[in-house]
């Protein structure tokens, strides 16, 4: 059987007003707070287009890799439902603002490219709540807030085969979108949506049929609603019953499709150009500025890593996750030169640290200057690896320097001979067994008396002078 | 109304400046006068004479309109009245907002004394189809005013405002003013900004001004033709005064008479007025020029598909779930079926199901994308026919007013729009002066056209012409 999946993406658009008016985009205040005569449709008023929206939209699609059209032109898409004020939604259908594309993703089978057919603009519908309570009006409510705000749907070709590339997509378009800072990317917030098409077919030279799924909530549901739709319609095929074209609402509870309506009663929607929207005419200048300024792509800076500073794929990956990481980490490698240790450093001990705190990097006092001096503390010896350990801590809470947190906390590494050799007479003295055990060839007991003369020196002994010595006595 | 009070907006203006007379005074007069007559004729929906009154004792008398009162036809909004556009479905709607055109109008010291019937949506020829009651013409009740606007014609024609805004769609304010003897102007689309208009056919509505001269509607264009960011249609163009560069002659004009509209069959008082036109513009320095617009016959199919396919997306969101008429049913899809039913008069529901039509699928190619073809293939055989002459010249109606009642097939009612509709197909400014009467005493209206963002210009011969043909200057 061979599963071919295709993807139907709604990304809003990270703007402060809404795509044709000047409403608020804020999240979660108090239903229909965020509206105004022309985002509730009311009679007489006109929708006049956010130039924000359309920055964000090319932005996007440029690092997409489409091609973004000078002219394009919104259609109305004609519907009749209660959060639909209009009875009718703005978007983009005979000619989209950009066509093509692809997005790389690797998973298991190896690194591959997921083409794009079309990515457009439009403006999102209001969120109908349904209540039980009579007493709160009735059985459905409508919050026109989300009614009008920007999104840009992108359409992926049926180039996916497993809900595991899906997932892959996904993540992948949301590490974008929130480097580009186009969008939020969160899809509890619903800044983020996605319909699957799916479809099975036992000839892999032929595609089965398509079944949409609906209401996915999270890239979780989307992976665990395609491995369910996947067996179901390998199950069907396999028993001799064909795949119906319908439209399945995923059941998040259950893991499971159910059948919403059918293909065949679905909508005519009667497209036709918007009137009341001039085309959308866009500056070739002012495409060639915005090409200009497009950031390193985060996959792009990922394999870069890799190839140029030698990382391993897992830390390559982990700093290109956020946008604000990876330049971080440049900022710090451009100070201390050993990419591999500061990566390194970066995934164990700063991410430990952030953990604990639950912020982001950027919402701590620690800065690439102070972590590379950090780190070029420990490479000259100054501190030790352990003692760093301790300083980081400072620098993450409170914004002082290595050298004055060093100095604070008196962790100073001592590499003065003389005064090794001290704690080392010590260390011989009070092991006498470990000593002997030495003396008789069993050298790995070595590290047990540097590790006796470390806590002797509360940790500032160099460890590696601290051996040297050591070994000399012990030889001599 | 007494015969030493001004008798045109520029007449008040100048008495008001010279402080020969109060805009309280002038208000006085029209309230009697609208009060006397206004029960015979019924071009008002809802007056609003004593808030009127308070707005004109507030007016600065040196404002350009200095409190002259001003109707507006009840598809536009004006915040805090209603705003019915004469169909049930919004019997009870009031205006939270005011439209542009009418914020601009009081910014210039306007008073609105009340808001004008019209067919339901603008949807008519007649203001029959006002859910209401009819409109009758001043000039004899016993026949329409016209419509859309007829509610905003019979006002200014009665003497219950010195001038009017409606709205042109397909001729809405210019086949009006023609039955009822005074002035509509379309302006070029774009010109004047629609938002608070109440969608009709979006890509064709254009608010413009009724009055009694020439001169009065180039008075209001000046208030009225703003850029007006909160309509991405309204277009930024250089200021020009409409009033000041109205021209005594048309020295050098070239005026077009187009052959196909000649063959069609019009009145015979209106084809003698047609003569006398051609006559004066001649005698005020014109040429007369032959122009053929080939297609020009297919304006009227092409606008029955346009206008119908705007308006069913347009008229869409009166589904009785946030505001207006609301009929329960027993689900979502009866619900908004009952409303809808209940809400719509019978043009308003033949038009909206002709417009799903032509949209749909299957047959959207057939019908609204060959209409918009043929749309685009007539706007350019009037650019190309306004290249060689400068305005074109034609009846605004195939005959003067009818009889309430007497038509009652839609084509025939359609057939009363077949020369104004092409201006609106094409987004051109075109305006309807009075040019005599008929044997009956009906008042004639003749048109003319010119093209795009020559609004000053056909103000500026259509004031010519009128005044040669007896018209107060
Ligand atoms: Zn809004």
């Amino acid at each position: 059987m061979t599963t071919t999946i295709g993807l139907e993406i709604h990304v809003q658009l990270a703007t402060r007003t809404k795509m044709f008016c000047g409403c608020s985009t804020t999240f979660g205040d108090e239903p229909n707070t965020h509206v105004c005569p022309v985002c509730l449709g009311l009679p007489g008023a006109l929708p006049t287009l956010n130039a924000e929206a359309v920055h964000l939209a090319i932005t996007l699609a440029m690092a997409l890799g489409c091609e973004v059209h000078e002219v394009s032109e919104f259609s109305r898409k004609n519907y009749f439902y209660p959060d639909l004020p209009k009875s009718y939604q703005i978007t983009q259908f005979d000619r989209p603002i950009a066509t093509v594309g692809s997005v790389p993703i690797v998973t298991e089978r190896g690194a591959r490219s997921i083409r794009l057919t079309r990515a457009h603009i439009e403006e999102d519908a209001g969120k109908s709540m349904h209540v039980a309570d009579i007493t709160l009006g009735g059985e459905t409510l409508v919050d026109f807030n989300r009614c009008g705000m920007p999104l840009i749907e992108i359409v992926t070709e049926p180039d996916m085969q497993s809900g595991d590339e899906a997932y892959e997509f996904l993540r992948n378009l949301r590490r974008l979108v929130r480097w580009l800072g186009v969008s939020s990317g969160d899809m509890e917030k619903g800044a983020m949506r996605c319909d699957v098409n799916v479809s099975v077919s036992p000839d892999p030279a032929l595609r089965g049929t398509k079944v949409e799924i609906k209401n996915l909530n999270s890239f979780r549901s989307v992976k665990r609603a395609i491995d369910y739709e996947e067996q179901r319609q390998a199950q069907c095929l396999g028993g001799g019953t064909s795949i119906v074209s319908e439209t399945r609402h995923f059941d998040e509870v259950q893991g499971t499709t159910t059948v919403m309506r059918s293909k065949e009663a679905s909508n005519d929607y009667r497209y036709f150009p918007e009137p009341d929207l001039p085309l959308l005419q866009l500056d070739s200048t002012e495409l060639e500025s915005l090409r200009a300024q497009m950031p390193e792509l985060p996959w792009e800076m990922q394999s870069r890593f890799e190839r140029d500073l030698g990382l391993s794929p897992y830390d390559a990956a982990l700093l290109t996750e956020e946008r604000s990481t990876a330049e971080f980490f440049q900022q710090t490698i451009a100070l201390y030169n050993n990419p591999k240790k500061a990566a390194s450093y970066m995934g164990t001990e700063v991410a430990r640290l952030l953990n604990e705190r639950g912020k982001t990097l950027s919402e701590t006092q620690l800065t690439p200057a102070a972590l590379a001096g950090l780190l070029t503390m420990v490479e000259n010896n100054t501190i030790s690896n352990t003692a760093s350990k301790d300083v980081l801590p400072l620098l993450v809470d409170t914004g002082v320097t290595p050298a004055e947190a060093v100095k604070n906390l008196g962790l100073e590494q001592v590499s003065d001979a003389s005064a090794i050799k001290d704690y080392a007479c010590e260390v011989i003295a009070e092991n006498a067994t470990q000593v002997e055990q030495f003396k008789s060839g069993k050298e790995a007991v070595l590290g047990f008396l540097v590790g006796q003369l470390m806590k002797k020196s509360k940790g500032k002994a160099n460890p590696k002078l601290a051996g040297e010595v050591l070994r000399t006595l012990l030889k001599s | 109304m007494s015969s030493k009070l001004p008798h045109t907006l520029e007449q008040y203006r100048h008495a008001v400046h010279a402080h020969e007379l109060s805009a309280e005074e002038y208000l006085d007069e029209t309230r009697q006068c609208i009060e006397h007559g206004d029960p015979q004729v019924r071009a008002f929906l809802h007056l609003r004479l004593d808030a009127a009154r308070s707005d004109a004792q507030a007016t600065n008398p040196l404002s350009p309109l200095a409190g002259a009162p001003i109707a507006i036809k009840d598809n536009i909004m004006v915040a805090g009245e209603r705003c019915t556009c004469g169909s049930q479905i919004l019997e009870h709607y009031v205006a939270p907002y005011s439209a542009t055109a009418v914020v601009s109008l009081l910014a210039a010291g306007a008073v609105i004394p009340g808001k004008t019937n019209c067919d339901e949506f603008a949807m008519g020829s007649s203001t029959e189809n006002s859910a209401f009651f009819p409109t009758h013409n001043p000039a004899d009740l016993t026949r329409v005013p016209g419509g859309s606007s007829g509610g905003s014609a019979a006002a200014v024609a009665a003497g219950f405002a010195l001038g009017a805004i409606g709205s042109d769609t397909g001729g809405s304010v210019r086949q009006p003013a023609a039955f009822c003897g005074v002035v509509g102007f379309k302006p070029t689309y774009g010109l004047v900004s629609r938002y608070g208009l109440v969608a009709f056919g979006s890509s064709l509505d254009c608010i413009g001004p009724i009055t009694r001269t020439v001169r009065d509607a180039a008075i209001m264009m000046n208030i009225m033709a703003v850029h007006d960011p909160k309509d991405a249609t309204s277009v930024k163009r250089p200021h020009v005064d409409f009033e000041a560069t109205l021209q005594p002659t048309l020295t050098g004009k070239r005026v077009g008479i187009i052959r196909e509209l000649q063959r069609l069959d019009v009145q015979p008082e209106i084809a003698a007025a047609m003569e006398a036109a051609r006559k004066a513009a001649v005698r005020s320095g014109a040429s007369i020029v032959d122009v053929s617009l080939p297609h020009i016959l297919s304006a009227l199919p092409v606008y029955y598909i346009i206008a119908p396919a705007e308006c069913s997306a347009n008229l869409g969101r009166f589904d009785g779930v946030r505001y207006g008429l609301h009929v329960d049913g027993r689900n979502m899809t009866e619900t908004y079926s009952r409303t809808r039913n209940a809400g719509f008069g019978t043009e308003v529901k033949r038009r909206i199901l002709i417009g799903a039509f032509v949209l749909s699928a299957g047959y959207y190619d057939a019908y609204y994308k060959k209409a918009t073809s043929v749309r685009q293939l007539i706007t350019d055989e009037l650019e190309q026919a306004l290249q060689s002459a400068d305005v074109l010249l034609t009846p605004t109606t195939p005959t003067t007013a009818f009889r309430i009642g007497a038509v009652t097939d839609p084509l025939e009612m359609y057939k009363a729009d077949v020369f104004t509709i092409p201006a609106d197909l094409a987004g051109v400014p075109a305006i309807s002066f009075p040019a005599g009467k008929d044997a009956a005493g009906l008042p004639i209206g003749l048109q003319l056209m010119g093209p795009r963002w020559s609004d000053a210009d056909v103000l500026s011969s259509a004031n010519v012409i009128f005044t040669a043909l007896g018209g107060e200057s």
